[in-house]
């Protein structure tokens, strides 16, 4: 009876999973994408990405101390926002755009509405669909990165040799057929960071092992807009059509980093199921019907908006408790 | 003719129907994609505004109470439907712009809310001042948002180029969500600088003035209550200040009249040390009077002594 036990007050159960280790996780996922975006589109994708990260820092920094509120130990979301708005750009934007995606995604989405996990839309997404909306042109402008070893650093000057170009989505839309494997690795136009299904999965695959997301939505998101794909997609169950849908375009990169957005998903197992599934429906209706060929950052957009009453109505019910 | 001033720069600041009341928000999201359109479209709507508040109040007697929305209804369409007319007479560009907003004045809840909340129960011309107030404040709000807007969103200042060639125009700002930004963004504004309005009480953290007669929302119903116990403060602080003032008052009169009873006092104080003192002076003449009156005795003793020794003397010589 010589052994001591250490009774503690509750919690017993620890972790050191804190909100900027699991930033830190999403930052680190998000790196094989930037990566490869940087590969392809040459150092300007680099100095767009740093860009719109500092000023997402600067701006949550300097907000923070100009309205006296309390600066808690430093979490990075701030930064993944700022690397997310960075991958959403087309590499041929001039730098005051991310700048002021940045502020808009920092100060507009998320402080005005109470900062971290007040925020009801993912301000990442909110400034894309911002900038998007404003300078539809300049959003709109794709280049054609180069085949493997030839990527070129064309620092200074936008597309000095890129060859501008729809990106795949827009070849699609438009009735034409891509390289699911261009596709899938990336070879392809369009933002610095969405463009490589590989690079997105190996960073999700990241995020899975290290448990920062689970995969219940992104699954139930990519599954549901399969399905609706192959039903009202007007090419029958076509697996090479639906392959490349999936790989093409923002989607990977929106349901893997963007609908897991922990402050902006629903918290119910029940509800990130449904959540996904809105999101597949969501999807398949702008890619199909919308004029754009894009639809991913809407889809989950109006999803955001929509979490609320999704967790309501999936709230689990305590035992003993009556009835709604 | 004051009361009439004041009813009008109340509806034009105090009680702002766009950024303070937040009324008639549909043209205000819709139509301030430009300033002259928010210009148009305000100066359009006070027009009616006023008209309708005039002639509502003048048959506001013969109206039952019980059709008065009909009734309101009717004169309203009437204003609009002239105003509409004479816009495509006369400003067909304007007409245009604003389009499907000019017959929707009609619904417009500034006038309606007027009509049923001022000039139904107040007289003709103090309801025309409320109107014209009410309709030029709308006027200002839509115009501010709308030049925002524009300047933003187009880079230009009623229809000129005002910002240089390399500004490239946020185009989302012409689009409705910059009609919410910029909604936002003014009223906020209006709350950092306190202007005056409604809604920004000295000393109260409320976002309501609790002057909305027919606003029955819980958050009012709270806010009001915050409101008057705020001025209860102010008034109880009022009071007491009243008190204490008095009370000093009473005090320094006190003080006076006490002075005044000393120095009194000793005045008389005074006078009768100084007849005790004439008193004394009396008594030492008396006194001396006395002595002089004794000296003169002793003199006369003194004689009648020697009368008597003399005669003593005189006897002892008949001896």
């Amino acid at each position: 009876m010589g052994k001591m036990y250490n009774v503690s007050a509750s919690p017993h159960i620890r972790s050191g999973v804190t909100t900027s280790t699991i930033m830190r996780d999403v930052a680190i996922a998000l790196m094989p994408a930037c990566a490869l975006g940087v590969y392809q589109f040459g150092l300007r994708a680099l100095l767009i990405l740093l860009v719109s990260t500092l000023t997402c820092a600067a701006t949550e920094y300097i907000y923070l101390k100009l309205a006296k509120k309390q600066q808690g130990p430093y979490e990075c979301s701030a930064i993944v926002t700022g690397m997310l708005i960075g991958m959403n750009m087309p590499p041929t934007v001039p730098l005051w755009i991310p700048v002021i995606g940045g502020v808009f995604a920092i100060l507009v989405v998320k402080q005005v509405f109470g900062g971290l996990g007040q925020n009801f839309m993912n301000p990442a997404l909110g400034a894309r669909c911002f900038l998007f909306l404003c300078y539809a042109e300049r959003m709109n402008t794709f280049q054609i990165p180069q085949k493997v070893g030839t990527a070129i650093i064309n620092f200074g000057a936008a597309s000095v040799d890129g060859i501008s170009g729809a990106t795949p989505l827009a070849a699609m839309k438009a009735g034409e057929t891509v390289s699911l494997f261009d596709a899938f690795f990336g070879f392809t136009g369009g933002v610095i960071g969405e463009t490589s299904a590989a690079m997105i999965l190996l960073g999700a695959a990241y995020m899975v092992y290290r448990k920062v997301i689970s995969l219940r939505i992104p699954v139930a998101y990519l599954l549901s807009f399969a399905v609706f794909l192959v039903l009202f997609g007007g090419k029958g169950f076509d697996p090479y059509y639906v392959a490349c849908q999936l790989c093409t375009g923002g989607l990977m990169l929106g349901a893997f980093f963007m609908a897991t957005d922990y402050v902006t998903s629903p918290i119910t197992k029940n509800g990130q199921i449904v959540f996904g599934i809105l999101l597949g429906i969501l999807t398949g209706i702008f890619r199909i019907y919308g004029n754009n060929a894009e639809g991913v950052s809407y889809a989950i957009i109006i999803a955001n908006l929509l979490v609320p009453l999704i967790e309501k109505v999936t709230m689990p019910r305590p035992f003993g408790k009556g009835g709604h | 003719m004051g009361k009439c001033f004041k009813q009008f720069f109340n509806g034009l600041i105090k009680e702002n129907p766009t950024f303070v009341l937040m009324l008639g928000m549909c043209p205000t999201l819709a139509v301030t994609s430009s300033a002259s359109n928010g210009l148009g479209m305000g100066l359009t709507t006070t027009a009616v505004l006023a008209l309708s508040n005039l002639f509502i109040s003048l048959i506001r007697k013969i109206i039952p109470d019980k059709v008065r929305i009909p009734a309101f209804i009717v004169v309203v369409a009437t204003f609009v439907t002239i105003v509409q007319m004479l816009l495509q007479a006369y400003l067909p560009s304007l007409n245009e712009s604003l389009g499907l907003y000019i017959p929707l004045i009609v619904v417009n809840c500034i006038i309606l809310g007027r009509a049923e909340a001022f000039a139904y129960t107040n007289g003709p011309v103090i309801s025309l001042f409320d109107g014209l107030g009410m309709g030029l404040g709308f006027t200002l709000g839509l115009t501010s948002i709308g030049i925002v807007r524009e300047l933003i969103g187009a880079g230009t200042f009623f229809g000129n180029q005002i910002m240089p060639d390399a500004y490239e125009p946020a185009a989302i700002f012409t689009l409705a969500p910059g009609a919410f930004f910029v909604l936002a963004l003014l009223t906020a504004l209006q709350n950092i600088f306190k202007a005056k309005s409604a809604t920004n009480v000295p000393g109260a953290k409320v976002a309501c003035g609790g002057n909305c007669a027919a606003c029955m929302d819980g958050a009012c119903v709270e806010n009001r209550e915050e409101i008057a116990r705020i001025n209860g403060i102010k008034e109880a602080e009022a009071v007491a200040a009243k008190a204490e003032a008095a009370r000093k008052a009473a005090e320094a009169k006190k003080a006076a009249e006490a002075k005044k009873a000393e120095e009194e006092a000793e005045k008389q104080l005074d006078v009768k040390a100084e007849t005790a003192e004439a008193a004394a002076e009396k008594f030492e003449a008396k006194a001396e009077a006395v002595d002089a009156a004794a000296e003169k005795f002793d003199k006369k003793a003194e004689a009648a002594e020697t009368v008597a020794e003399k005669f003593e003397s005189g006897e002892k010589k008949e001896d």
